[in-house]
């Protein structure tokens, strides 16, 4: 099957999405972004192509008769495979760390403690991927970095001093581990994945197999890839494959919604306001300036001055009474504004209804100056997923532009690489239609 | 886009290096000749008056900048702002301070002198009357005050060129007698204006070059060169009159040859991109921000930067028979002392007349001269023209407010759109 | 006046209008004739004896303070201007203004200046007007222009009003502000003198009114503040003396300049909305007669209290500081300025410069008319306070 790749090499993530050759999103994979571009870019696209051979497979169960619950199942058994083809890296990079000359008085010790936060870290990997794992992430250095600590604290004792040696080597393995190459890939991990679910299921087992066969056969041909983001300067591909973000994100939006005419889009380092035709057309942008005020980052560090997770800070804004009038989007005075609030006894809830509001304020600025709101209105990025920041937005927005519809889709991440993919499979029909043209 | 052949240096490039070099080399010797010294500013500036005095210009813009491309300028600044100076004001003001607390020496290596005179030509620009009260606390030097007023309601009154020319007879004019010992002789003042206007006749002519395709000259980072001279020492000189005419001569066989324009990085192979660029441009990282325009193929066929010292393309020259009025309407006239509905207008013609693919605003955080309006300027143009406006931020001299990867990124995706528009617009028209 | 107001009641009434983005004072007064018109007019100095004149009302447009949500505004400016003109932007664009009939911009700096500009394409049915104060002070030359510049103002006025702007009407104008200037003199003589009768915090309010009130009731409203505070026994304290500079522009927030107080510190003078108190001397006759428009003319390069804004022909910048801070009998100087305010922070190290060598100890802080936070501004004005008892008492 031809299949086109878009890639947005992002500040903090990375993703890819997969389209079919119709231009239908069929995969879509994410990783958390690394100093090594190409690995991070690598990784994002096999995710994106594991995440469409399990579109395959879906449709060639449903196609067999077979039960969905299966395909989750199955679904999250290959993740483990995963983890754990990533988990017998770690331990190598792990044990190598160890050979090196700077551990030479701890080795023995180090070495004994290793083997029983590996053989923890085993014992705790199929709890990841029960059914409805609390997981914070799925990223294989959260999940695994977590299994550690744990394994570590448990091995090292409270006051030992070996858990920061054990910790040290946590950090150095890691960074080795997401700058290596590990065959992550459907095609390779779906046996081990599958005989484990097929061991346990009562029904279906032959469709299962069937199904995970067609899929390991389709054979997924990348056309063309296009890369975009932050980090696209620095992605192994041609200069003509390579497009800004503005232009991906206004291209996604538009594919999301066909009817977007304004795009925001809020991330951890940069806030833009896009508009766009209705091809999905680029006719002005705005970025925020060198000052990183108003952007994810800024919500981030108030989380962390109030010692909140930054999924916590939307919900407890929006228990607000009243909305404190909060006057700093400048991060490095946010804290300080704070603090100052709550010594003059202003609820927790009301400024952050306030700070909310705040960086609303500065996106409403950058789209004024872009050229205003314009039916339909579509919003992406982090800050998108914040019910607080979204309900700022939706006020300030009827307040200044009147009613619009807003969209968030819940694959918004996506948005720059689905337009990079876009531009993958309108480029290839181009040049087709050009070659049958010239023939 | 650029080639890697060989950089060809041409004989107006080296010719204007000379020029400039020569020009450092009689300020820094001034002490020795006996010649005066009179500190002023680019926009506005006297230089035909002085020479009438033998006096020899300082120009604090042009020290600041030349601090700027040799990477002096971020200690300077530095030093100004240990000293009680802002973070928030012009760092062209902080740097010129900085450089004469290092000892002030200038880009031949040679120090330069304590001007004599701080000749405070205020024309277009707010902080050049605080910068030359600063210097003017710092050095112990008198200053005289130029007040041009400004042209915010869209013209030059007679009421205005008759208040400067009667500060040029009654204030300046006695001061400069007074400091050089010369009297002032009209005659001369002519004469001089006379070889400005051929100088103005020939720049014009490289400035409108730009029309043709593939243009054979830069107007914004090429054109930087091409004002040197002009605006500096060289305006009413023999010396500027032979360069200008060279440059002249040298880009009209370039529009012959169907050439494009010299970068530092070779000759611009293929014009992708025609683009009128307003602001002034970041001087620390100057190079680099050229490249980012020349990789792509965009070449900027006017600039209004350009015309901070006067705006001749659209028809101003110095006139020999009404010598001071002349001068009056030469300050009147340049760049910055334009209201913002006639940069708005300007910059539409630009686009127009030079048939750019679009406009881009390089906003700096010094000059609010500039910078105060330039978002509103980027609406009025772009609903205008119907053509897309590109906005990046830097600034004249500050290293710390040059983020490349930050700018590359806008001048990229800026580029990119532009592009599919077109692409568009073609397919619309097919 | 039948009934005496309090000091509280006089204040609490300025400080609605302080408060008031509806505009409602001067409205009031458009809306009593058909045929009112109105001028507004930013910081730092207009003539507003011409406006006047002309049958006009002056109004002194100083942002918006901490109060107004700044979108529109925000979206013409980068991050590094200042932010009066956002508010500015924000008040026109949101159709506060739109009762103003004549907006003049004075030449206090490049931002203000485009502002001129801008105004003249984002509305577009009103009169704009570039004030260019002259940077020349020989009568016979900056006199000569600014006379012309005052008479062009009064042409770009009269055929709103349908008032041609006489030399007698000018004349009468030109009166009616130095009266208010007068009063506006005893005020700040009363706060020199007793402080503790004169809050800064009360001052300026009654001294903000001038904004949106005619000349004559600002008067009027000025004597009767100065007679209840007169009045009004009120506790002594101990406050270090200081003047506060650098403010003459984007006003710093009510609660920063109680905050000043309140950290210890009598404001004994201060450049708050200077264009009250422009000219050291009577306007009147100070052409020796030669007519109102000269007399205008005279006083601005003859009597023109020193200001950032405006060019000294000679060294030695910070002297007339040093003279404020001995005729105040204040103790130190505090340097309030507005971030990116060009004037402002370019002559601060000049006059700071001054200060030290005259032993007058000084503190500075940069605020914006919108700042939220007056906690690290307490401590440092608290502290600055205490430090200057200290010396006092060694």
């Amino acid at each position: 099957m031809r299949c086109f790749t878009g890639v947005d090499l992002g500040s903090t993530t990375s993703k890819a999405v997969v389209l079919d050759e119709r231009g239908e999103t069929i995969g879509r994979g994410i990783t958390n972004s690394r100093s090594n571009y190409e690995m991070a870019s690598q990784v994002a696209r096999t995710e994106a192509f594991v995440n469409a051979k399990f579109t395959l497979f879906r449709r060639a169960l449903s196609a067999r008769g077979g039960s969905l619950g299966l395909a989750e199942a199955l679904e999250r058994s290959f993740r483990q495979e995963q983890y754990l083809a990533q988990l017998r890296l770690l331990e190598r990079c792990a044990r190598s760390e160890l050979d090196g000359a700077r551990y030479d008085a701890v080795r023995a010790g180090a070495s004994k403690r290793l083997d029983a936060v590996f053989a923890g870290m085993h014992e705790d990997a199929p709890l990841w991927f029960l059914p409805g794992a609390n997981r914070k992430s799925d990223f294989f250095r959260d999940l695994a970095g977590t299994s550690w600590q744990v394994r570590a604290e448990r091995v090292a004792g409270p006051g030992d001093g070996g858990i920061a040696l054990l910790m040290a080597l946590y950090d150095k393995a890691i960074l080795r581990v997401e700058n290596e190459a590990v065959e992550l890939g459907f095609d390779a991990n779906i046996d081990p994945a599958l005989d484990r679910v097929l061991a346990s299921a009562s029904s279906d087992r032959d469709a299962c197999r069937a199904a995970a066969e067609e899929a390991r056969a389709t054979v997924l041909e990348d056309v063309r890839s296009v890369g975009t983001g932050y980090g696209r300067a620095r992605l192994p591909f041609p200069k003509d494959r390579i497009r800004s973000e503005i232009l991906c994100h206004g291209l996604g939006a538009h594919a999301m919604f066909p009817a977007t005419r304004t795009v925001l889009d809020i991330g951890g380092q940069d806030t833009k306001a896009i508009q766009v035709d209705p091809e999905g057309i680029v006719s002005s942008f705005q970025m925020n300036d060198r000052c990183a005020a108003g952007c994810g980052r800024y919500l981030g560090y108030i989380a962390d001055e109030m010692n909140l997770g930054l999924h916590e800070l939307g919900p407890l804004a929006q228990r607000a009474t009243r909305t404190v009038r909060i006057s700093s989007t400048c991060t490095v005075f946010a804290g300080a504004e704070l603090r100052e609030r709550l010594t003059l006894g202003e609820k927790r809830e009301d400024i952050l209804s306030g700070l909310h509001r705040s960086i609303i304020l500065r996106a409403m600025s950058l789209l004024a100056r872009s050229g205003g709101v314009a039916d339909e209105f579509t919003f992406t990025g982090g800050v998108a997923n914040n019910p607080a920041a979204v309900e700022a937005l939706r006020g300030l927005v009827r307040e200044n532009y009147g009613e619009r519809i807003l969209n968030i889709s819940p694959n918004s991440i996506y948005t720059g690489a689905l337009g990079a993919a876009l531009f993958a499979f309108r480029d290839t029909a181009r040049e087709d239609a050009l070659a049958k043209e010239a023939a | 886009m650029t080639t890697a052949a060989p950089v060809r240096k041409d004989r107006a490039m080296e010719l204007q290096k000379e020029l400039i070099a020569s020009y450092f080399t009689r300020l820094s010797r001034a002490p020795q000749t006996g010649a005066k010294t009179v500190a002023t500013f680019v926009p506005g500036n006297l230089s035909e008056l002085l020479q009438c005095f033998d006096a020899v210009p300082v120009l604090p813009e042009i020290n600041a900048l030349q601090s700027g491309m040799r990477k002096l300028s971020g200690n300077y600044i530095s030093e100004a702002e240990r000293r009680g100076h802002s973070e928030d004001v012009c760092t062209y003001v902080k740097c010129d301070l900085g450089m004469f607390d290092a000892g002030n020496v200038g880009p031949t290596g040679e120090k330069l002198p304590v001007p004599d005179l701080l000749l405070l030509s205020y024309t277009g620009c707010f902080t050049f009357m605080k910068w030359f009260e600063l210097l003017r606390e710092k050095l112990d030097r008198p200053s005289v005050m130029l007040h041009v007023p400004y042209q915010g309601q869209g013209k030059a009154t007679p009421e205005m060129r008759r208040y400067i020319v009667e500060q040029l007879e009654r204030v300046v004019i006695p001061e400069l007698e007074k400091l050089t010992g010369v009297k002032f002789d009209v005659d001369r003042l002519r004469e001089k204006l006379a070889l400005s206007v051929k100088a103005e006749d020939d720049l014009v002519a490289v400035w409108e070059s730009a029309k043709n395709r593939p243009s054979p000259i830069d107007g914004y980072f090429g054109g930087v060169y091409y004002i040197g001279p002009i605006f500096t020492a060289f305006r009413g000189t023999q010396e500027g009159c032979d360069y200008y005419s060279v440059l002249r001569e040298e880009t009209m066989q370039r529009v012959r040859e169907g050439r494009g324009p010299v970068t530092p990085d070779g000759e611009m192979s293929e014009e992708k991109f025609r683009l009128v660029v307003e602001g002034p441009p970041n001087w620390t990282h100057f190079r680099e921000f050229w490249k980012m325009f020349s990789d792509e193929g965009a070449v900027a066929v006017a600039s209004t930067y350009t015309k901070v010292g006067g705006l001749y393309d659209r028809g101003f020259r110095h006139d020999p028979k009404d010598p001071l009025g002349t001068l009056a309407d030469y300050c009147l006239g340049c760049y910055t002392n334009h209201s913002l509905p006639d940069r708005v207008d300007l910059i539409s013609k630009y686009v127009e007349e030079y048939e750019a693919d679009g406009f881009l605003i390089n906003s700096v955080k010094s000059c609010a001269s500039f910078s105060a309006g330039q978002l509103l300027i980027l609406r009025e143009v772009e609903k205008r023209t119907g053509r897309t406006g590109g906005f990046i931020e830097s600034d004249l001299v500050d290293p710390r407010y040059f983020s490349a990867a930050n700018i590359k990124n806008r001048i990229e995706s800026y580029l990119q759109m532009v592009d599919q528009k077109r692409a568009a617009a073609a397919g619309a028209a097919s | 006046m039948t009934t005496q107001r309090t000091t509280a009641e006089i204040t609490a009434a300025c400080e609605e209008m302080y408060y008031d983005l509806s505009f409602a004072a001067p409205r009031r007064w458009k809306d009593a004739s058909p045929d009112r018109k109105v001028a507004g007019y930013l910081p730092v100095f207009c003539p507003r004896e011409v406006v006047h004149a002309a049958g006009m009302l002056p109004l002194g447009i100083s942002g918006a303070g901490d109060w107004l949500e700044v979108i529109r505004g925000d979206a013409y400016y980068q991050s590094y201007l200042c932010h009066i003109p956002r508010s500015t932007v924000e008040l026109a664009l949101s159709g506060r203004l739109d009762f103003v009939d004549a907006m003049l911009f004075p030449s206090t700096c490049d931002v203000i200046r485009n502002l001129s500009g801008m105004w003249q394409m984002l509305k577009p049915g009103c009169v704009v007007r570039y004030v260019d104060v002259p940077q020349n002070y020989d009568p016979e030359i900056g006199g000569r222009f600014w006379q012309g510049e005052l008479r062009g103002v009064a042409e770009a006025l009269s055929p709103l009003s349908g008032i041609e702007v006489t030399d007698e009407r000018l004349a009468a104008s030109i009166r009616a502000y130095d009266e208010n200037r007068a009063a506006i003199d005893a005020m700040y003589a009363l706060r020199r003198d007793r402080p503790e009768r004169a809050p800064t915090s009360e001052v300026y309010l009654v001294l903000r009114a001038a904004n949106v009130l005619p000349v004559g009731e600002h008067t009027a409203l000025v004597r009767e503040y100065v007679a209840a505070a007169e009045a009004t026994p009120r506790k002594s304290i101990d406050a270090s003396r200081v003047v506060v500079v650098g403010a003459f522009c984007e006003q710093p927030p009510l609660g920063l300049i109680k905050t000043i107080e309140r950290s210890g510190c009598f404001v004994v003078d201060d450049d708050f909305l200077l264009v009250n108190r422009w000219y050291t001397a009577p306007v009147a006759g100070a052409s020796g007669g030669r007519g109102a428009f000269a007399d205008l003319a005279s006083a601005f390069v003859r009597s023109t209290t020193p200001t950032a804004t405006m060019y000294s022909p000679k060294s030695g910048r910070g002297r007339p500081l040093i003279d404020r801070v001995r005729a105040a009998r204040a103790e130190g100087v505090i340097f309030a300025a507005p971030s990116f305010c060009t004037p402002a922070l370019l002559d601060q190290p000049m006059l700071s410069d001054a200060l030290d060598a005259a032993g007058i100890p000084w503190t500075a802080f940069k605020y914006a008319e919108n700042t939220g936070q007056f906690q690290p501004i307490r401590e440092q004005t608290g502290t600055f306070a205490d430090t200057m008892k200290l010396w006092e008492a060694a």
